[in-house]
């Protein structure tokens, strides 16, 4: 088992000695003169600092977003009531995206849980749970697509809208465009991942298509990795963007 | 399945810990949601969106991406670069302060 993916070192681990507690084994891995992340394959360590970079993107965005509204002497709309629903002759405050956010929480913990199958080598259910979060990924998607289209009926466009200052649309529309672009993406990688995953190429060795490479299980750690963090990157746009 | 623990070379943890993960993930976020709902206003609306965004940031990164178990090393290395950003908004903060002042002198009664 282990033999055949001895030539992928790639996602291989190394055995990597114990590292000091605290600052000690810190400043062993930084001045050790080799790779620093001990442990750590380079796949994953490659898709955290990927992860990083795009930290600074969205940060970027937030940031342009709290400027453009810190800086209008024009009243910024409410989105509390901009994005509020009819509902049965009541009108609920960001009920949408209320609901948009507990289903990209269930999809993070389904992918949680494809990645501990994944692990176990039951790729069954790892397979059939990042199907399940690829679906949970683009119900949120068209529930955007929805939002989106509604909010164009009403007059909302990147120069103007119907209720405020003009900045609201653009970095509205840049925000969540950037974000559901990202959750798309993961939704495509998830179902690419997860056919390999049920057909059992990480359990027959079969070198995949492009790389030519024999992936392990450690792949859904990875396409995992990026899934969170559209979560994650969702937490703050919920939190800045909607509820602010 | 003997060995539940955390390895040195592969992320296993036991269901039980997403599990509860991911329902406090969904009280949070309930969380979150009532105070717009219920319509909490002022210092207390920010600070609870703030306390409730950090709390949910911190588990998705601890325990789904498995950051409590990874070396100090790479924690470090990813965790630490972010709060730069923190810089970068006191500084538009400070900018859109004085633009906010220059349209109020130069444009004032709106745009």
């Amino acid at each position: 088992m282990v033999e055949h993916l001895a030539d992928d070192r790639i996602m291989q681990d190394n055995p990597a000695p114990r590292a000091a507690p605290g600052w000690r084994g810190f400043l062993a891995d930084w001045a050790s003169d080799q790779s620093s992340f001990k442990g750590v394959s380079w796949g994953k360590a490659m898709m955290w600092v990927f992860l990083l970079s795009d930290t600074f993107v969205f940060g970027c965005f937030l940031v342009a977003y709290m400027t453009a509204r810190m800086s209008t002497v024009v009243p910024w709309p409410n989105p509390s009531e901009v994005f509020a629903l009819e509902i049965a002759g009541t009108s609920m405050p960001l009920i949408l995206i209320a609901i948009m956010t507990f289903v990209l929480i269930s999809s993070s913990g389904t992918m949680a849980l494809a990645v501990h199958y994944g692990y176990l080598r039951d790729r069954r259910k790892a397979g059939l749970l990042m199907l399940l979060t690829a679906f949970l990924g683009a119900c949120f998607v068209g529930m955007q697509a929805f939002e989106w289209t509604k909010l164009i009926h009403e007059g909302v466009r990147p120069w103007e809208n119907p209720w405020g200052a003009a900045q609201f649309g653009s970095t509205f529309f840049m925000i969540t465009g950037f974000h559901g672009t990202h959750v798309t993406f993961g939704v495509i990688f998830l179902v690419i991942l997860a056919r390999k995953v049920l057909r059992g190429d990480f359990d027959s060795g079969r070198r995949g298509f492009f790389t030519s490479r024999r992936g392990q299980y450690e792949s859904v750690e990875i396409m995992g990795l990026y899934w969170h963090f559209v979560d994650l990157v969702w937490v703050f746009i919920f939190a800045f963007f909607y509820l602010w | 399945m003997a060995d539940v623990t955390a390895h040195a070379d592969t992320q296993h943890h036991p269901v039980k810990l997403y599990l509860v993960v991911w329902g406090w993930l969904f009280v949070l976020s309930a969380g979150s949601y009532m105070v717009d709902y219920v319509g909490v206003q002022g210092w207390l609306r920010w600070s609870l969106i703030l306390v409730f965004m950090l709390l949910k940031a911190g588990l998705i990164v601890a325990f789904f991406m498995h950051m409590a178990w990874e070396r100090l090393t790479l924690i470090y290395a990813i965790l630490l670069p972010p709060l730069l950003i923190l810089v970068f908004v006191a500084i538009m903060v400070a900018e859109s302060n004085y633009t906010l002042l220059t349209r109020v002198m130069n444009f004032a009664g709106g745009t």
